[in-house]
């Protein structure tokens, strides 16, 4: 029934200016691309859903409780973190990361931490301490940490920032190439030509 | 019969199945977004895709519910 009041795609030239820089301006920031291209109000909607959705994933990630094996804090936003090693790889990073510039924090935590120089921000986006890493980085929190204290937040954390990455691939998309439009009518259309 | 819906026995509001609520709104939003340019048939996809997941999301706790009963 609702189908009936939402109004056909229009085709419609739209001024994408330079889709490649509004691509990236529009992974860099959500909503950084369209503006760009002076479209304003798609811009405000793709910045507020992505980053709406980004920061609350942050916050679920995020606790002042101490940790049982460091003694440390939690801290802010540990759903977002990258790590390379063998057996701890952070697949949801590859997903996170597409939300651009607000989760490049991740990248110079985890530069530090595995260079064994202590984080910044109170460990903001840090990878988890190995267990056994008594160096600079001791009081961060442990995965077994991380888990206990946030519980399934942690997990909701990881969805959430996942599902704003991968939103984030649609808006660059649509910077790049504008709207997926469909043409009205147009395989009925193509049939009865060819008839 | 739903009271995995509402554990400890708890009031409606306490439930976690709210927190679908902002991806769903930003996930229809996004997704009509994409495809067309003006703000209204924005809206209205958009209300049309959220209908489209809570109407799958309900039909996958009914099963969950009818499973759990049999169990």
């Amino acid at each position: 029934m609702i189908a009936k009041f939402v109004e056909k795609p229009v085709p419609e030239s739209i001024n994408l200016k330079d889709p490649v820089l509004a691509a990236f301006l529009a992974w860099l920031i959500p909503g950084l691309g369209h503006l760009y291209q002076g479209r304003r109000a798609k811009a405000a909607l793709f910045f507020l859903c992505i980053m709406g959705l980004f920061v609350f994933g942050l916050y679920l990630g995020s606790s002042n409780e101490q940790c049982k094996d460091s003694k440390g804090k939690i801290g802010y936003g540990r759903a977002v973190y990258f790590s390379w090693k063998k057996g701890e790889r952070t697949w949801p990073y590859l997903c996170q990361v597409c939300v651009g510039l607000p989760a490049l924090p991740a990248l110079i935590q985890a530069s530090r931490m595995s260079h064994n120089k202590k984080v910044w921000w109170g460990g903001f986006m840090a990878p988890p301490r190995p267990k056994g890493d008594h160096g600079p980085n001791k009081l961060q929190p442990t995965l077994h940490d991380l888990h206990r204290v946030l519980n399934r937040y942690f997990e909701l954390a990881w969805v959430f920032t996942t599902i704003a990455g991968l939103l984030n691939v649609l808006a660059i998309y649509d910077a790049w190439a504008g709207p997926m439009t469909t043409i009205p009518g147009g395989k009925k259309e193509k049939e009865t030509e060819s008839d | 019969m739903f009271n995995f819906l509402f554990a400890d026995g708890s009031r409606l509001w306490n439930n976690d199945l709210w927190y679908a609520l902002p991806a769903i709104v930003a996930v229809s939003l996004v997704y009509a977004a994409t495809r067309h340019e003006r703000m209204r048939p924005i809206w209205l996809h958009a209300g049309r895709v959220a209908g489209w997941i809570i109407g799958f999301m309900s039909i996958v706790c009914i099963v969950l519910v009818f499973f759990s009963w049999l169990t």
